[in-house]
């Protein structure tokens, strides 16, 4: 298998609306997968994570659960928008199912973040440029894989054995619904024989210069 | 499931180093961090000592030291590893020979059984950097009756390799180790679902939140596929 390197120029095309600095962080990550490649970031952390990943998301796990819950109300909202496109009723059917998984993870991260005595981030407000299923597909795929990409990279940072349960378990499903999508999209399910990691600070580097 | 001895194998790890196939290089890569962290990886092997470590020494310098018996437990979980994925390459080496499948069901076939095998080349790599002895390749036996069947096994496999893996995520100490084995793990994850798909089953059978197996879940399960 020859390395994948996927880019990922859709993304830079989703558009965030908002202008506080959560949207930005958001918004270069989101950059930075199309700029490296989805996959193209260093996959373990060499230094403890000593910043938030998400501005007033917190430090340590909660922190890394506030930058996962972004994630998850993104692909939470965009499966909402989604079902309200002209979609064929398989397509449909497998938007429905991930979206309620999604939703069902924007639940259980808030949660977590509550009951670790942290405080939940707000929803994102973003708009996703796509008007019928093809692209809603191309993006879906995208969004699966990248979220893949994040939930791995930060795996190894989390602190708490239990938290690093919920990540695992989530990402299971993340991959799956990755290579859902992707059989639909005509793509191999699994393009690699190693999911990469998004390491996040290095999209935090990617993001400064976004950053007032 | 206990290793046998096998110094040739360090040796065939070299030299398999040495001719750098793209994955295994790509894969210690990801196991070390690059070059720059190659060497402080090094120091850490040199003090993490043999696989059946538990001794005081084994202990690396500064914050977040690993113990030899720490490290003995790493092994034994990425041996346990070995062996599931070298009984999945196994699996669909002999799936490919059967001639039961054509077009486009072999074709994704082959490219899981590709993985299947860089995974066992590298959790065999990960073992001998440890200082550990890797398990030895089970013999094995499967049902081999129809496509349809097989597929059904191969669904089967692949969500108990999944789960398998989610299992030992919060037992791996090491940072390094847990990061390629959660890269093995969402492939699996990708795998047993694209095979859900085709024997018309949800891809995530578990809804929302997968669940993990625990060895004790796993190795009976997979016992009826192993001669020897």
């Amino acid at each position: 298998m020859s390395n994948v390197n996927t880019t990922a120029p859709e993304l830079a095309a989703v558009e965030i609306d908002g202008m506080n600095r959560s949207t930005f962080i958001l918004k270069g990550a989101l950059a930075a997968g199309a700029v490296y490649g989805t996959w193209a970031v260093s996959p373990f952390v060499r230094q403890a994570l000593a910043q938030e990943l998400i501005p007033g998301g917190g430090e340590g796990d909660i922190g890394i659960l506030n930058f996962a819950l972004t994630l998850e109300y993104l692909e939470a909202t965009f499966y909402q928008r989604g079902q309200k496109l002209e979609l064929s009723g398989e397509v449909m059917q497998l938007a429905k199912l991930i979206g309620d998984h999604e939703n069902e993870h924007v639940v259980a991260l808030t949660k977590t973040i509550n009951d670790l005595g942290g405080k939940p981030v707000p929803a994102p407000m973003v708009a996703f440029p796509m008007k019928n299923q093809g692209q809603f597909l191309k993006l879906a795929q995208t969004l699966e894989d990248t979220g893949v990409g994040a939930y791995n990279g930060a795996a190894p940072l989390i602190k708490s054995k239990d938290v690093l349960a919920a990540a695992g378990s989530i990402v299971q499903i993340e991959a799956r619904h990755a290579a859902a999508i992707r059989l639909l999209t005509g793509a191999v399910p699994a393009p690699t024989a190693f999911d990469e990691a998004l390491e996040p600070t290095a999209v935090l580097g990617a993001v400064k210069p976004f950053i007032k | 499931m206990s290793p046998a001895r096998n110094e040739e194998g360090q040796v065939g790890a070299l030299a398999e180093l040495a001719h750098d196939p793209s994955s295994r290089s790509r894969f210690l890569k990801l196991m070390g961090g690059g070059i720059g962290a190659a060497s402080a990886f090094g120091v850490f092997l040199a003090a993490c000592g043999g696989d059946d470590g538990g001794s005081a020494a084994g202990t690396t310098t500064g914050a977040g030291a690993t113990t030899g018996a720490q490290m003995s437990s790493d092994i034994k979980i990425v041996n346990y590893a070995l062996t599931l994925e070298y009984l999945e390459a196994d699996f669909y080496a002999k799936v490919i020979d059967s001639g039961l499948f054509q077009g486009a069901q072999l074709n994704l076939i082959k490219v899981i059984g590709d993985h299947e095998a860089q995974h066992v080349e590298a959790l065999k790599g990960t073992v001998e950097k440890l200082g550990g002895t890797p398990a030895a390749k089970p013999k094995t036996k499967f049902p081999l009756d129809s496509a349809t069947s097989v597929l059904e096994l191969a669904a089967t496999v692949e969500n108990l390799g999944a789960a398998a893996y989610l299992g030992q995520a919060g037992r791996i100490i090491d940072k390094e180790i847990l990061a390629a084995a959660i890269s093995i793990h969402s492939v699996e994850a990708r795998h047993a679902a694209a095979l859900n798909v085709l024997t018309g089953k949800s891809p995530t059978p578990d809804g929302a939140f997968a669940k993990p197996a625990s060895m004790d879940e796993v190795l009976p399960m997979v016992q009826p596929f192993i001669v020897s």
